[in-house]
């Protein structure tokens, strides 16, 4: 065994570049390059710019290529980190993106979107080694590299032959994508259905350019189109059809639901419908999907231009307003949350982000009521203090208000993330399928809904997640469509 | 999948109509619901509609706006043959339609065209109708002879006495309302004021009341809340929870502030498309 290990271990030296582990730990983190935060707080591009080929080599040679691999269990879809980070450290770039796709269809996404230091980077050896997960190895970012390298590609990923199955994929996220994208791979008629104009779910109407550029989505858009995946916008299931209709009226097969959690939670305080209050939702999409941030110069959609803003939250979604808020022109952007940044869900980079382009956070703190003017225009923000409190459910110590803390933030615009929720809109017109309390569709372990020839993934199922699990979920039911209508071709012929 | 215009006109000064392909929505639409439209998929700004008509055969539904922004000059701007890029739909609870006995369908303006083809529904139903309309003058009233077709008693109103009554629709509603028996219920369209008023009036004579609620909207299927009111205390999201909403217990003031709330932006949009149609006009006539 002990010599097991040996041979290993000369094995991967040898493979990247003969380096001993102490050798390896003296490696630096490489830093990511990035936008000056003064400079990029006044444009939508994006804010990281990404490794260059020396950094990804260099940060490639921090991997120890631990034989149990703890990584990979911290990858929501198991994909063999080692493997492409080794080909990353020899320079085999296409042989590594091929080992991540493997698992991952859109790797691109995932390396520059998923909470990596919650998943694969907490796990990593080097970062435990350190005992700061800051240094474990960037996986993320060489996830990103070797994907960015493949902008240019048009290779069509190969269609089996012609089934005479149709299969309807309802939502165009992350899951629907993917969810696609694999059953046209088994030859099946494939149509998306989405319900606004453009494709791509939540990576084009709520995570911001700034973050995650719009062409990378729209390239595996493409990606789909070519494969003869047929793209229907501006079709609401539940509205314009329902899935009854789709399978019974429509000739579909088998149904694949992924139409994430949608519905924006408001915080039910007096003041919540004045002008000026958006749910990040609505904030987000005004800017984001009708490009907003250009009324005046081509767009249509205009969006409030506040100079103090406030935005509710401490997760992912709060951040992209607050920075979103601040690259519209505010000049004061305050991040209230009840609890302490150590509790806050969003990725740490984001925080990091928001923190250096100027957004002030006010921990422990929570609106009561939002007070306006004669003309219901915000003017103010009233908040209470909180503490910290007993741990509740989910482990986190339960925010507590401070009685008689009451005081005033002076704000015109107050942008409400305090969570998303699922969109009835199915619930009402699909009496067979079975929900929980939630409004989450309640599924097996492969997918299946309780209506046959139904399927389900992502946000719906799950409530608001992760890009990457809603990926992991639209594979696993698109291996379960592949398999039913395999079943039943064979039932019928 | 644009959807092309087959056939316009012109309704008033600055109220238009069309017939638009939209087979995918004619299976599901039912009155008293509505579509959003968009002109352009890159740039456009996404606006609801009520579905005023829909024709299975040919697949197309009927469209009935008034020129009051860029995007509804732009559509008035489009002819027969000219596509619109985005039409969402059918949005919207449709209308609770059953025999109430005596109905008022009270429309002010352009708030004719959603009223219709509940008009007509609550007719089939069998309900005895009294149809009041009004408008600034008599120039820009619409809708009338389809109206009266349908209709056991029409009363038109006009700001200033060109056409009808001298008057607003509120003043003949109250006196409907004050006949015996009175009407079962109420059915009001029409600008965020005109239905404030008549709710007023209506919940004097305690007569139920449904009003159509035309709320700035951003998606149509409930992800945003842009088009949120406030309801009897509570916020309800006027595309999914609506667009009928029981008038008497609407905060209209709130609404109608809401409503203002891209007053100067829209206005500025607006103003900026008319110089372009204009520059594109003088270019095309080789003048200036
Ligand atoms: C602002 C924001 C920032 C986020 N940041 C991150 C992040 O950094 N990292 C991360 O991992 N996750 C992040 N998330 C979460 C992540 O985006 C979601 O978990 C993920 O997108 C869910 O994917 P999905 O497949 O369920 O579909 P979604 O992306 O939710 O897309 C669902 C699609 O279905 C469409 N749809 C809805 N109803 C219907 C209907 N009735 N008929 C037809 N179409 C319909 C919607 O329009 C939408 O396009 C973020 C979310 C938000 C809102
Ligand atoms: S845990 Fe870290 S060091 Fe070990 S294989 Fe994974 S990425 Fe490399
Ligand atoms: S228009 Fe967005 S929720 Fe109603």
């Amino acid at each position: 065994m002990a010599n097991d290990n040996k041979q290993t271990k000369q094995n991967n030296n040898r493979e990247a570049g003969g380096l001993t582990a102490a050798e390896r730990y003296k490696i630096p983190p490489q830093d990511m390059p990035e936008q000056a935060p003064e400079q990029r707080a006044r444009n939508f591009e994006e804010v990281a710019t990404g490794f260059t080929e020396e950094q990804a080599r260099k940060e490639a040679l921090r991997c120890l290529g631990c034989k149990n691999a703890p990584c990979v269990k911290g990858c929501p879809v198991r994909i063999r980190i080692k493997d492409f980070i080794a080909e990353i450290a020899q320079g085999n770039y296409k042989k590594s993106l091929e080992i991540i796709k493997e698992n991952s269809l859109l790797p691109a996404v995932c390396g520059r979107v998923c909470p990596q230091e919650n998943q694969c980077q907490e796990q990593c050896t080097v970062g435990i080694k350190f005992k700061d997960i800051a240094k474990s190895v960037s996986i993320g970012r060489l996830e990103r590299f070797v994907a960015d390298l493949d902008v240019d590609d048009k290779d069509t990923p190969k269609v089996g032959a012609p089934t005479d199955r149709k299969v309807a994929i309802i939502g165009s996220g992350p899951g629907g994508i993917v969810a696609a994208a694999d059953t046209r791979r088994a030859g099946h008629d494939v149509t998306i259905f989405e319900a606004f104009h453009k494709p791509g779910g939540v990576m084009v109407y709520g995570i911001p350019e700034f973050r995650l550029p719009k062409s990378i989505v729209q390239k595996e858009i493409d990606t789909l189109t070519r494969m003869g995946v047929k793209i229907v916008p501006n079709f609401v299931v539940g509205k314009t059809s329902t899935i009854e209709q789709l399978l019974k009226e429509d000739g579909f097969d088998a149904v694949y639901i992924g139409v994430g959690a949608g519905l924006p939670k408001f915080m039910n305080i007096e003041g919540e419908s004045f002008v000026g209050v958006y749910s990040a939702n609505e904030y987000l999409t005004r800017a984001n999907l009708m490009r907003a941030y250009k009324f005046g110069a081509g767009a249509d959609t205009p969006i409030a231009r506040s100079k103090k803003a406030a935005v509710i939250g401490g997760g992912n979604v709060a951040m992209d307003a607050a920075r979103m808020a601040v690259r519209l022109g505010a000049e004061k952007v305050y991040l209230i949350y009840r609890r302490t940044e150590k509790e806050m869900p969003a990725r740490v980079e984001e925080v990091h982000h928001a923190k250096q382009e100027g957004v002030e956070f006010h921990l422990l703190q929570n609106p009561k009521r939002i007070i306006g003017d004669e003309n219901c225009r915000v003017k103010a923000i009233e908040c209470l203090r909180y503490k910290l409190g007993e741990p509740d459910a989910s482990g986190r110590q339960r925010p507590v208000a401070i009685a008689g803390s009451e005081f005033q933030i002076e704000v015109d615009c107050v942008i409400v993330a305090v969570g998303n929720i699922p969109n009835p809109l199915i619930q009402q017109t699909s009496p067979e399928l079975k929900f929980n309390e939630e409004g989450c569709i309640i599924v097996d372990e492969k997918g299946r809904t309780s209506m046959e020839a139904v399927y389900a993934g992502g946000d719906i199922v799950t409530g608001a997640a992760t890009v990457i699990q809603a990926m992991g979920q639209g594979r696993t039911a698109a291996q379960s469509i592949n398999e039913y209508l395999q079943q039943k071709t064979k039932i019928r012929s | 999948m644009a959807h092309k215009i087959i056939s316009k006109s012109q309704l008033s000064e600055d109220v238009f109509t069309a017939d638009v392909e939209a087979g995918h929505i004619v299976r599901a639409a039912k009155a008293g619901q509505f579509v959003i439209i968009s002109v352009n998929n890159e740039f456009g700004e996404r606006i609801p509609l009520t579905i005023a008509g829909v024709n299975p055969q040919n697949g197309t539904i009927k469209i009935i706006w008034q020129r009051v922004g860029k995007t509804t000059a732009h559509l008035a701007d489009l002819k027969g043959g000219d596509s619109i890029a985005a039409i969402v739909g059918p949005l919207g609870r449709p209308t609770h339609i059953e025999n109430f006995g005596a109905v008022v369908c009270v429309g002010g303006g352009i708030g004719a065209a959603p009223l219709l083809p509940i008009a007509k529904a609550l007719k089939e139903a069998g309900n005895k109708i009294t149809v009041i309309l009004g408008a600034r003058s008599k120039s820009i009233l619409i809708l009338e002879d389809e109206f009266r077709k349908i209709s056991d008693e029409i009363i038109i109103t006009t700001d200033d006495g060109s056409y009808g009554r001298k008057g607003f629709v509120s003043e003949a509603l109250a006196e409907v309302c004050r006949r015996t028996p009175k009407p079962n219920q109420a059915f009001v369209i029409g600008p965020a004021i005109m239905m404030k008023v008549c709710c007023e009036v209506t919940k004097e004579f305690a007569v139920p009341t449904q009003v159509s609620l035309n709320t700035i909207m951003v998606d149509g299927t409930g992800m945003c809340g842009g088009c949120r009111i406030e309801y009897d205390g509570k916020p309800k999201f006027v595309c999914v929870d609506g667009p009928e909403f029981d008038g008497h217990k609407v905060n209209f003031d709130l609404m109608m502030k809401r409503l203002a709330a891209y007053k100067e932006m829209e206005k500025t949009s607006y103003e900026q498309y008319k110089k372009h149609v204009c520059k594109i006009y003088r270019r095309r006539t080789g003048d200036g």
